[in-house]
């Protein structure tokens, strides 16, 4: 890698040192990175000139770094997980960048979601959303035949694109009601387009969308933002199944 | 089935069928309305058969109701998506490729509309269906404003020789078609009638509908504009 080609870069970082700390935005400058480097790598970069410096350095989530895990976040100029289309943060090229760019870097914004420590927010509603639904109740015994239920081709397909959902909450960042209507829906259609997952079907629709407001989640206007920022182009074709789902259950009720 | 109206579908589910049904309302006048050019007595015979008759008035009342829930539940959902959007706004936002405009500012547009609404209503319901309603009532209306009020004709044009309401008139059918882009395809997706396929078949059925609505009453406007000036 030539000189010529690496980034000299401003970075504007959200610091905050607690939930309760009202925050503000640090200027930092980094030079020398690699186009071919990840986003979250840069930020290492960033990390390390901070502990060499005696600084504090920026918390932020992450873990598998090869886009399935679902940690990393961060608001990047103005879009969840960059300005790429269908990548998560660490799958996120420093190429996307020109040398010279000021890059505004924020955490998920949204009630559903506090800050807990500079970049890293608070998603463990997403856990409880799934815990009262976002399964399916198995017998145990013996192991059942992976044949024995036949599932269409369409069906099983549009199930897989559901369940790439990774539950990184870039629907509710992006979302300017701060709605998880695009991530509970991926939840309920994942499950609802199996047979194995119709017996709880109705239920599972209820249960999660009464936590989802219980947690003070928004209401879908259906702008698509979620589904333009969603790193796995998660359709909001699933909010209208968890709408029908929904409804169908409550009018049964 | 008792608390589907306490959840965020079903606050969104009063939206969307009130929505429709305002959307058909508008369909209805807007066609209504396209007779005026067609044959005058045409459209000033429609004109007394919605006077004040109880039909009518049923009908105004239904669909009064219908914009009050879809006002109210409007500022209702925007005060619970603020609250959960939290106090603490991006410092920079980008609005992401194949997010409508219409779709991020339908509370704006629904003020806009809200507002024209009101001017609406002063120059015709105030002038025709009030009056009849008022003579019905046994209050004093003179015989001038009787005779004027089932003449629909005579307000159109009264009401477009002015440059100003021709204007205001057509920025509102503007602040409506974008309104509609969004409403009735967002409406059919609150319903769960969607899938894949479809969200870009309704997109385009929005389109179709709201510049056919929006186009027919500017036809109108614009028309009885012209005459009045030349």
């Amino acid at each position: 890698m030539s000189e010529k080609q690496s980034l000299n870069l401003t970075l504007k970082v959200w610091r905050q040192k607690s939930p309760k700390d009202k925050g503000q935005f640090e200027t930092y400058s980094v030079s020398n990175i690699s186009p071919d480097s990840s986003f979250l790598e840069m930020m290492d970069v960033l990390n390390e000139q901070l502990i060499t410096e005696g600084k504090e350095p920026v918390a932020f989530d992450h873990d598998c770094r090869e886009g399935i895990c679902g940690m990393c976040s961060l608001y990047i100029n103005g879009h969840a997980h960059g300005p790429d289309e269908d990548v998560t943060t660490c799958q996120l090229h420093m190429r996307k960048f020109k040398t010279g760019d000021t890059i505004t870097i924020e955490p998920w914004r949204s009630a559903g979601f506090p800050v807990i420590k500079d970049l890293i927010v608070d998603r463990r509603a997403f856990d409880k959303i799934m815990a009262v639904g976002g399964f399916v109740s198995v017998n145990t015994g013996g192991v059942p035949d992976g044949n024995a239920i036949p599932i269409s081709k369409a069906a099983a397909d549009e199930a897989m694109d559901a369940a790439s959902c990774i539950g990184c909450g870039a629907c509710v960042a992006s979302c300017k009601n701060g709605s998880a209507m695009l991530f509970v829906s991926a939840k309920v259609s994942q499950l609802a387009l199996l047979p194995q997952g119709r017996i709880e079907a109705a239920r599972r629709a209820k249960n999660m969308v009464a936590k989802m407001d219980e947690l003070g989640f928004g209401n879908c206007t259906n702008t698509a933002a979620c589904e333009a920022q969603c790193p796995k182009n998660v359709s909001i074709a699933n909010i209208a199944r968890l709408n029908r789902e929904f409804l169908c259950a409550k009018l049964k009720d | 089935m008792a608390n589907l109206f306490c959840s965020s579908i079903g606050k969104k589910l009063i939206m969307s069928i009130s929505g429709l049904f305002l959307i058909l309302f508008l369909l209805f006048h807007m066609s209504m309305n396209v007779v005026a050019l067609i044959s005058e007595s045409g459209y000033n015979a429609i004109c007394e058969f919605l006077g004040a008759n109880w039909y009518a008035l049923a009908a105004t009342m239904v669909l009064a109701a219908g914009a009050v829930f879809h006002m109210v539940y409007a500022f209702v959902l925007f005060f619970n998506n603020r609250k959960a959007r939290g106090s603490d706004a991006y410092a920079v936002t980008a609005r992401p490729k194949h997010v409508e405009w219409a779709s991020q500012n339908m509370l704006v547009l629904g003020i806009t509309i809200g507002a024209f609404l009101i001017l609406h209503l002063y120059h015709f319901w105030a002038k025709m269906q009030l009056v009849e309603l008022q003579h019905m009532m046994g209050m004093h209306v003179s015989e001038e404003a009787m005779a004027l009020a089932t003449d629909g004709v005579h307000w159109i044009r009264h009401t477009f020789t002015s440059p100003i309401n021709t204007i205001l008139y057509v920025i509102a059918l503007v602040a409506i078609w974008f309104h509609l882009t969004h409403g009735f395809w967002s409406a059919l997706q609150t319903l769960g009638w969607n899938n894949l396929k479809w969200i870009k078949r309704w997109q385009t059925v929005s389109n179709v509908v709201a510049t056919i609505i929006c186009l027919g009453f500017a036809a109108v406007v614009v028309v009885y504009y012209i005459v009045s000036i030349m």
